[in-house]
């Protein structure tokens, strides 16, 4: 497995990945620093109606929204939402998939296809569906919200975990490490688990990316954050009501959500170049 | 050596542009091919060999860069030529191509007959020269010459004995083995009535039980037909085979040139001299050149293979030896001597 | 005969997979806490009325039972009845089901058609102005929301501009239905003023779709003739003279579709199980505000209904992709 160092500086010879980057940092960077950032950090979760619906001006660089609120700082807040939503799905997703696909590649016996076709089951239907059937279920909230799309990610990872697994045990130094009586366990932690983790690695970049548009579709349906949290998704949906007059009020979320879905996505190609040559898709300068 | 040539090469010099720098792959290479002769290009791996093939062939890679020197096939300027007029008038047509791997040269996913076909729509004889394309993917094939060209398709797979030559026309490649598609590669370059036809180290994928079948048979259809051959190879086994002469080449240069029997009797540049000990022969140890083949990209100067030569002076390092000799051809200032007493 | 295979094995699986799928769901939609007797029996109802109308519905039954009831209605083609429309959840479906597909081909034909073109001059023109140029727009595609990108192509288009509708399938009496495609249907009727308000209305949906669909097609395929264009067949075949053209649009693209094919069939069946968000912002009246509608009423049946049609249409998506690959590369298919 290639150094760190050795990945970080091929990454830093392609372009777009590094525009991927800075975008993705600068969102964190606005997710982090929101209270500094926003310039009506008040304002976020209060009412003004006397302000409501404002052009962008001076004041509100982005206009205000139906409430009254500093449409610009409700985004930099709404930061905060998008990116735990997605990095705490994600991660579980990794959790759960990634142990699973690792458990059904190497037993050979049919447990492994069995669980294969279960997460058939959840990749049958679309994502936005079950995690919809899922949140209606348990009501809108954050943390239904993670749950839905962490429950409807996980078969992507343990699907990838398992072909590859699968396929590296044919690998000739897997079977020489088998023939030579190297307990199981550390074969798997060892070996298999260095060589799953470049494709893991890219579908996780681009998983993020995923997730916000999923946790996004949600919010705008209805289904995300309850108000007055200041969630993208459901920023869009109340934005509707009011154009074509008011549309700032729809332009400033949407390009939000497309600048960090941007982001994960130029990273995890300029990941996927670098880590995984296989997977790689003719490498571009 | 030879009157009028069909393939003239002279002074070609070709740098491939790498991440390393310039490769230097070839200096001023002079080749010479007659009419109805088969020249053998016979190197290690590295020293060029196919390079020269594929600037023939105008099939270089984009990071080739040809930095000196001509290509004169039957009168006409190569290296001038405009790569579309290349195409439909040279490659295939005059100059013919049996590639290394006989497999990945044929698209797995069409059958070979079609693929047969392809290459006689654009190429065979009886395609007028007036016949323009439309746009390539429009342009018809016309039932009548259709059907003569499969008739000669067929007849020419039938000579170079693939079974049952109908049924073998609707098989993918998978379905042959690897002398089967050598042949039809063979029956392919052969179609098309070429004057030259260039074999890429065309046994090298084969099995050895295999291989001299299909020099033989590359032999003696271009014998019969009086194409000329130029074949590259790595084994001077090979060229003893079935070449009328041989051109050994070393890091990028040419350094002898002669009629076959003359080569392997006396072999005058210092680098054959060791080539042709280097064989293996049970009545004595192996012998090896010491040293290695040099980097290319800063390659030694004057004669390349001065570094590892026992008889190399000054004057090898500071200019490359001029060819002399007129039927036996060698670059070298310090030449073995001639076995034979011939008019040089 | 190696389609036969493939069709018997994908049969055998989708048993198991599609009984799974269904208890999944089965069980997640009896857990919503809402009570379908109470919502249908209304406000007033005394908690009798309640009792019954569930009784009376089935739905006071062990849940394993409500199960392998469905399972068993299920093999007699009945999808039970929606709670709702009191219409048999089939009926509904059908009903449905064209306005689905009428936008679903709308997308993907704009998606191939001009993706598959785009990523092969992409990949031959590679690093070109062009080819930096499809990159960006194939990643800017992927990266927006799609029912922003329909809001601000409303916000526009319909709003601002005034050239298309802003929701709907047809603005006056559409025409009378024969495939259910009012755009077909139009046109068999002659009515050249109904077709034309047809495809306006067809146009701003199907173009949200096609975007993210249309980047994919044109992202694999650029790949593909990528990786395709390094073989060595290809070197041959300019070698020995064959038109650059036709080794790239004839036997190049063939090699480099597979992947592209995947991806297609993926996105037809994608759309097909019914875009949820798009129908729902441009009130387009087919699968997926059916379904969303339906799991927003803990409409039981109808959910159900819905995921039955779903996996089949995986199911069947699958498949075809398979046959499609099997025809494609003909290789390993003798002996």
């Amino acid at each position: 497995m290639t150094g760190f160092g050795h990945v970080a500086r091929q990454l830093a010879r392609d372009r777009s990945a590094l525009l991927g980057l800075v975008l993705v940092l600068i969102v964190v960077l606005a997710a982090i620093l929101a209270p500094l950032l926003s310039t009506h950090p008040e304002a976020v979760w209060d009412m003004s109606p006397a302000n409501r619906l404002k052009p962008p001006s001076r004041e509100w660089l982005l206009g205000t929204d139906r409430m009254g609120a500093d449409i610009y700082s409700r985004v930099i807040y709404g930061a905060r939402i998008t990116l735990i939503i997605a990095f705490v799905a994600v991660g579980a997703a990794l959790l759960i998939g990634v142990p699973i696909g690792l458990w059904a590649g190497w037993n050979e016996f049919w447990i492994g296809e069995a669980l294969m076709r279960v997460s058939d089951v959840f990749l049958a239907v679309p994502q936005i569906v079950l995690a919809i059937a899922i949140a209606q279920t348990l009501g809108p909230s954050i943390e239904n919200v993670i749950l839905a799309l962490s429950i409807t990610y996980w078969p992507w990872f343990a699907r990838l975990v398992y072909a590859e697994v699968r396929a590296l045990k044919h690998e000739t130094f897997i079977e020489a490490a088998i023939a030579l009586g190297v307990p199981k366990r550390r074969i798997v932690v060892q070996h298999v688990l260095p060589n799953v983790m470049s494709p893991i690695i890219v579908r996780t970049s681009i998983g993020m990316g995923f997730t916000i548009l999923t946790a996004a579709s949600l919010g705008f349906l209805g289904l995300g954050a309850p108000p007055p949290a200041p969630e993208w998704g459901r920023m869009i949906s109340e934005s509707r009501e009011f154009l074509p007059e008011a549309w700032w009020y729809a332009l400033a979320p949407g390009l939000a959500i497309f600048a960090v879905v941007m982001g994960f996505n130029l990273l995890g190609d300029g990941l996927r170049d670098v880590l995984d040559p296989r997977l790689r898709r003719a490498h571009d300068r | 050596m030879t009157v009028d040539p069909l393939l003239e090469v002279s002074g070609l010099s070709i740098g491939f542009r790498t991440e390393r720098g310039t490769a230097q792959v070839l200096d001023a290479v002079n080749l010479t091919v007659g009419r109805g002769r088969i020249m053998g290009l016979v190197g290690e791996s590295g020293c060029g060999k196919t390079t020269l093939a594929r600037a023939v062939l105008g099939i270089l890679s984009p990071n080739a860069r040809i930095e000196g020197g001509a290509i004169r096939f039957d009168g006409d300027d190569l290296i001038g030529m405009e790569r579309e007029r290349l195409r439909r008038e040279v490659n295939g047509r005059r100059i013919a191509f049996v590639p290394q791997d006989p497999y990945s040269a044929f698209n797995p996913l069409f059958r070979v007959g079609d693929q047969i076909m392809e290459l006689m729509k654009w190429n065979s004889p009886r395609r007028a020269k007036r016949e323009r394309a439309l746009g390539a993917l429009l342009t018809p094939y016309p039932r009548q010459r259709y059907r003569a060209d499969k008739a000669a398709a067929l007849a020419m797979l039938s000579e170079v004995q693939i079974p049952d030559p109908e049924r073998a026309f609707n098989k993918l490649p998978e379905q042959f083995s690897g002398g089967q598609r050598q042949r039809l590669m063979i029956a392919m370059a052969l179609l098309t009535k070429p004057d030259l036809v260039i074999a890429d180290e065309p046994t090298t994928a084969l099995d050895v039980t295999i291989q001299a079948q299909i020099l033989k048979l590359l032999k003696s259809l271009a014998k019969d037909r009086g194409v000329s051959v130029l074949l590259t190879t790595h084994d001077l086994g090979t060229a003893y085979e079935v070449c009328d002469e041989i051109t050994v080449m070393y890091a990028g240069q040419e350094v002898e040139s002669a009629p076959i029997a003359e080569f392997f009797a006396n072999p005058r540049h210092p680098y054959t001299a060791r080539l042709l000990e280097s064989l293996p022969n049970p009545a004595r140890d192996i012998h090896e050149i010491g040293g290695e083949i040099p980097n290319l990209v800063f390659p030694p100067n004057g004669c390349r293979f001065h570094p590892r030569c026992p008889s190399a002076s000054a004057a090898c390092s500071s200019a490359r030896p001029p060819a002399s000799g007129t039927h036996q051809v060698v670059r070298c200032f310090h030449p073995q001597p001639s076995r034979v007493r011939m008019a040089t | 005969m190696r389609i036969l295979a493939l069709i018997g094995k994908r049969l055998i699986w989708f048993v198991p997979t599609a009984a799974g799928l269904i208890a999944v769901v089965f069980f997640i939609s009896r857990v919503i806490p809402s009570d379908p007797a109470a919502l249908l029996a209304g406000e007033t109802a005394s908690r009798e009325a309640i009792e019954a109308l569930r009784s009376k519905l089935g739905l006071d039954r062990p849940l394993l039972v409500q199960l392998f009831d469905y399972y068993r209605h299920l093999l007699n083609g009945d999808l039970g009845t929606s709670l709702f429309t009191t219409r048999p959840v089939s009926e509904d479906l059908l009903a449905r089901l064209p306005a689905t597909i009428e936008l679903t081909l709308a997308a993907m034909l704009i998606a191939i058609i001009v993706g598959i073109p785009l990523g092969v001059v992409s990949a031959t023109r590679r690093n070109s102005l062009l080819d930096h140029g499809v990159r960006v727009a194939t990643v800017a595609g992927l990266a927006m929301a799609s029912f922003w990108l329909a809001l601000i192509l409303q916000l526009v288009f319909a709003m601002d501009l005034g050239w298309l509708p802003l929701q709907g399938r047809i603005t006056g009496f559409p025409p009378p239905a024969v495939t259910g495609f009012m755009t077909l249907d139009a046109l068999i009727a002659g009515r050249f003023d109904r077709f034309g308000s047809a495809i306006a209305h067809l146009l701003l949906p199907a173009v949200t779709l096609a975007v993210p669909a249309l980047a994919t097609v044109v992202r694999f395929t650029r790949a593909g003739v990528l990786d395709t264009l390094e073989k060595p067949f290809v070197t041959y075949q300019d070698a020995i003279g064959i038109p650059r053209a036709l080794i790239v649009w004839k036997y190049v693209l063939r090699n480099a579709l597979t992947s592209t094919i995947t991806q297609i069939g993926l996105l037809f069946g994608i759309l097909l199980a019914g875009a949820v968000v798009i129908e729902t912002v441009f009130q387009w009246p087919g699968i997926g505000t059916y379904a969303f509608e339906a799991i927003l009423q803990s409409d039981y049946a109808a959910v159900m209904g819905f995921t039955v049609y779903a996996g089949g249409i995986f199911m069947i998506a699958n498949l075809l992709v398979d046959i499609a690959h099997a025809s494609i590369d003909p290789r390993g298919s003798h002996a």
